[in-house]
Parts: C-alpha cells; structure tokens; sequence
C-alpha cells in the first residue's frame, strides 16, 4: 500500500507541473514587456486597444443571444417532450448532441453553401444577415449544453403535477411554460449558459468564416502582430473561463431538489468542445 | 376546434373518457394525438434548418459534379496524395495525442480515486479538469508559445540553467511533437472528468472477492477490473481520438496554414477554393464527418454498455 501512495503522489506531482508552469510562464512571460522589469505593460497595451473592448463585446453580445435562442427552443421542445412525447426523447437528444459529434467547421460550411449568394435564402450576402448567421450558428453549438442542463433540471422537477396544478387554476400553455416551468429551471438554464459562454466567447472557426469582427479572430491577429500581448489576453482568457466555470458549478449545486444528478451538466462527457 | 382550445385542453387532462361528451366521441383522440407533433415544430424547424439540411447539403454534394451529375469521381480524389497525406497526419495526430491523453489521464484518475491522496487533491483535479478542457483554441496556443516557444520561459530557463537548448535537440512547438504535447492539455483533463467516474465503480466487493480466491493485485487488474474498465477506457480513446481530429483553432495560432491537418486544408478550401473543386471540398467534409462522427457514436454506443455496470 505504501507503493502505491508514493507512485500516486509521484504522478499526482507530475500531472500538477504540467497544468501549472505553462499558467505561471504564460503570466511571467505576459509581465515581461518592458526591458529589465515586472509590468502590467502588456496588460495596459490589451485594455488600450479599441478593438479588444468591441471584440469582446461583440462576442459576450452574440453567445448571450445565441444562449438566449436555445433556451427558448429547448425548453418548451424538452417539457412538451417529457410531458407528451416521451417515446421520441432519444432522437431528440441524439439532435441535440449532433453539434458535437459532427466537427463545427463542416457544419458552417454547410451554411456557407446553403445560405451563401446563389441560395433561396442569401443570408451571408449582407452584415445583418451574417450576424443572424453567427448567432444561429453559436444557438447550434450550445444546444448539446443547454439540452442537457435543462433536461438535468427537469428531472428533479413533477412537471405534470406543476402542469395540472397550473391547469386548474387556470393557466393556459404558455404561462405555463414561462411563469411556471421557466422560473424553476433558473439555476439550470444559468449554469448551462456558463458553459456555453465559456466556449463561445472566444470561439474562432464560424466567426472567422463568416468574417465577424468577433474575440476569436481578434485573438489570432494579435497573435501574429504582437509578442507579449498574447500572453496576457491568454490570461484574461484563462480567468475568464474559470471564472464562467466557477459560475456554472455554483448554479449547478444551486437546483431545487435532492434527487439531481450530481455534476451533470458540468462533467457530462461529451459537454464540452473547444472552441476549436 | 382550434389549435389554441386543443393546447388548452390537453388529452393528459381527460383522456378520452371526459372529453367523450363534450360531443365528438370516436373522432377525437386520433386527431389529438396529431396535434401533440406540433409542440415539436420549433425544434424541428431549426434542426432541420440549420443542423441537419446543411450537412444534408455537403454530403450530397459529394456525389455531384460541379454540374449536378451524380460521381464517385470526388471520393476518389480523396485519394490523392496531398488529400491522402493531409488525412493521414490528422489521423496520427488524434492518434498519438488521444494515446497520451488516455494514458496519462488513466494513470491520474487511478491516483486520484485509488492512491489513498487526500480527498482535498482529487476535488482540485476534478474542477482544475473541468477549467482546462474548456481552456482550449487560440489561448491555449499562446500560453505554449508563452511557455515553451523559441523564447519561453521554460525554454530560456533551460538553457539558463542547464545550458541546453531543446530546439537545438530537435523540440519544435509548431511541429508534430509540439502539437501532440498542447493538445495534451486539454485531452488529459478531459479524459480524468470521463473516466474517474467509471473508476468509482470499480466496486471494493470485487476486488476482496478476487482476493479471497486467491487472486495477486496483478491477477485482479488484468482479469477483473481491466475487462469491466475496458469498455471506458475505449469509448473515452475514442472521443479524445474525435476531439483532436476536429481541432482547428488550436494548431491555426500555432503554425497557421502550415501545419496541413484535415480541418486546417478545409478552411483553406472554404476561403479560397485551394482544392479548384467545389465539390471536392465536400467530398473532404464528408471524410471528417464519417471519421469524427463515428468514433463520436461508438464512444456514445460504449458508454452506454459501461454505464450497465453502475447499476
């Protein structure tokens, strides 16, 4: 028994250098700008540049809308399914993963012929349109997250005793499904949308494709054009992931009920894809 | 009646025994059931808008000239070497880097869940893994760069310290090795986040089971504990195996276009048509969809048979 602690402690060690130096030498670097000295130089050079903020914003603007499209078509579709359709959940489910099992650049090039110039509907052809474009596409993305913590959700919630409560006092559909259903999957839906944030903000395939002035595209500029920059916005980066992680955890403990399947949503094995 | 007065009395609400005099026996309930696809509309309409109709697009236009006639000519193209290689080094790449990542994550999770640490190191790895597998793309790629590139700290501080230059000895960030030890970040955590929970399950009835029969530790790893993790440990491969073959961003910041894996050739063709084939580019799409979609699938299809051990 004592082998194997000193093996494991072994390993454990290794394991610990190989996530930790490349954060703290990706910090010590970033601090290295000015010749001779520690400064926040870099950082102030980041915060400096205009197109950061619009960057930045422009992608924290797009994945909440995109987070905001896929709760409204997920919730209704996932409480009409459990309540009425339970027999066609698996190829519900199987949809929703589609965006993971299928790589993101093949599915924004299907949209890049399918709405492209010459198609029934242009949608690519004007900046509006784009926009829609990328919003639709981060909405596809986040489906497998936003499914699975809504789904995890509404399991540890009777929805048709809710529904027939509901019902008898008179509710139709819809409040039902905003005023009752909707308030109690909060924690979900927010510690879902952590997760999509998280892998959307920086996102770069679909948004350099289709040629929005987003964070990830920004990212890879600034990349080729500056030395110390990149370090820093890597560790702006890596905050602000742990920081939407942090977030998700605390919404994802937060759920009402005991029965919930611990770390559903957030260790769910095929709820992740980088941004890649 | 109307769609609205039919949402608003809902067969779960009567069935057919209430609803039965409110005047149309017999009629109803067919109809009713009808109405219930309707609640799917939304969801359908935008999976089939923009999920499924655009990879629909691809795949047939891999089977069609640039005229619309059907051909097997774009599949065979594939074969060419510049293709051929391309898929090649992409499935090396997920290989080896799924290889490490498996590996290296198994070895973790085993001294996490079995080594007798304190419970406090294993709750730091498990949300450390959640963070890094998320921390992937073009940040992950500067941190590298940061790291080990031709003046990273670590690189410097080698030489510094030891006098030793890695790139002298043939370390390059932006090759093969390079890549395979960035992706490594990512894949690791994501394959202790996959597999610790199959490793819980390794139940302690087993293994004193085992030992009351006689059998050494080694005995109860290769014949009892192995062949039930087995089925988990090859899904969670395969996943990390997907994982790689789909990641753009990654080795994009790192070697830009030089580095011709199969989603980088992709990107170059949807820019600027390097492949003077239109379909053709479909043709690739369709090799990365049947490559990552089914290691994707047999990864689901196994996790489903492990989970039959947790019951």
């Amino acid at each position: 028994m004592k082998i194997s602690r000193i093996v494991s402690l072994v390993i454990v060690l290794i394991a610990a250098s190989y996530f930790l130096v490349p954060l703290y030498a990706t910090f010590q670097f970033s601090l290295q700008m000015l010749r001779g000295q520690w400064s926040f130089q870099a950082y102030r050079s980041v915060f400096a540049d205009p197109n950061f903020l619009s960057t930045l914003s422009y992608s924290a603007v797009t994945s909440l809308v995109a987070i905001l499209i896929s709760t409204l078509i997920v919730v209704p579709t996932t409480y009409w399914v459990r309540l009425k359709m339970p027999r066609v959940k698996p190829v519900v489910e199987f949809i929703t993963l589609l965006p993971l099992i299928i790589p993101p650049i093949v599915i924004v090039f299907g949209y890049l012929r399918l709405y492209g110039s010459d198609s029934l509907l242009p949608l690519t052809v004007s900046s509006a349109g784009t926009n829609l474009m990328l919003v639709i596409g981060y909405a596809t993305l986040s489906l497998p997250y936003v499914f699975r913590s809504v789904d995890n959700g509404m399991q540890t919630l009777d929805i048709r005793t809710l529904t027939e409560a509901a019902e008898s006092l008179g509710a139709n559909r819809s409040t039902i499904i905003f005023r009752v259903i909707l308030p109690n999957l909060r924690a979900a839906i927010v510690s879902g949308a952590f997760l999509t944030f998280s892998i959307s903000f920086g996102e770069f395939v679909f948004a350099s494709l289709l040629n929005r002035p987003a964070f990830g595209p920004y990212l890879v500029q600034i990349g080729q054009d500056r030395a110390y920059e990149p370090a820093a916005l890597a560790v702006l980066s890596f905050a602000l992931t742990w920081a939407c992680m942090v977030l998700m955890q605390i919404f994802a403990n937060a759920k009402p009920g005991a029965s919930r399947r611990r770390r559903g949503a957030a260790f769910n094995p095929l709820a992740r894809r980088k941004t890649a | 009646m109307t769609v609205a007065d039919d949402l608003l009395n809902p067969p779960s609400q009567g069935g057919s025994a209430r609803s039965a005099p409110a005047g149309l026996p017999g009629a109803k309930a067919p109809r009713r059931a009808n109405w219930a696809w309707l609640g799917l509309l939304p969801f359908a309409l935008f999976a089939a808008f923009f999920l499924i109709l655009p990879i629909v697009y691809l795949v047939t236009g891999a089977f069609q000239t640039p005229e619309g006639t059907f051909t097997f000519d774009n599949l065979i193209a594939l074969t060419g070497p510049a293709i051929l290689g391309s898929y090649w080094l992409s499935i090396k790449l997920s290989l080896v880097s799924a290889l490490l990542g498996a590996a290296a994550g198994l070895l973790l999770s085993w001294a996490l869940v079995l080594g007798g640490l304190p419970r406090w190191v294993r709750g730091a790895f498990i949300t450390f893994s959640g963070v890094a597998s998320n921390f992937a793309g073009i940040p992950l790629a500067f941190a590298f760069i940061a790291t080990i590139g031709r003046l990273g700290i670590v690189t410097v501080l080698v030489r510094e310290l030891f006098g030793f230059n890695i790139y002298g000895a043939g370390f390059n960030l932006f090759s093969f090795w390079g890549l395979a030890l960035t992706y490594l970040y990512f894949q690791l955590p994501l394959m202790v986040l996959i597999i610790t929970p199959a490793l819980d399950g390794l139940k302690t009835e087993w293994r004193e089971a085992a030992e009351s029969l006689g059998a050494s530790h080694a005995q109860y790893w290769r014949m009892v504990a192995l062949p039930v993790l087995s089925p988990s440990i090859l899904g969670c491969f395969l996943l990390l195996f997907a994982n790689a073959f789909g990641t753009l961003a990654t080795v994009y910041a790192l070697t830009g276009s030089q580095f011709d894996v199969v989603p980088i050739m992709l990107f170059a063709q949807i820019r600027g048509n390097v492949l003077y084939n239109p379909n053709l580019g479909y043709a690739l799409a369709l090799g990365m969809i049947l490559i990552a979609g089914l290691s994707n699938v047999l990864y689901l299809v196994l996790r489903s048979r492990a989970e039959r051990w947790r019951a």
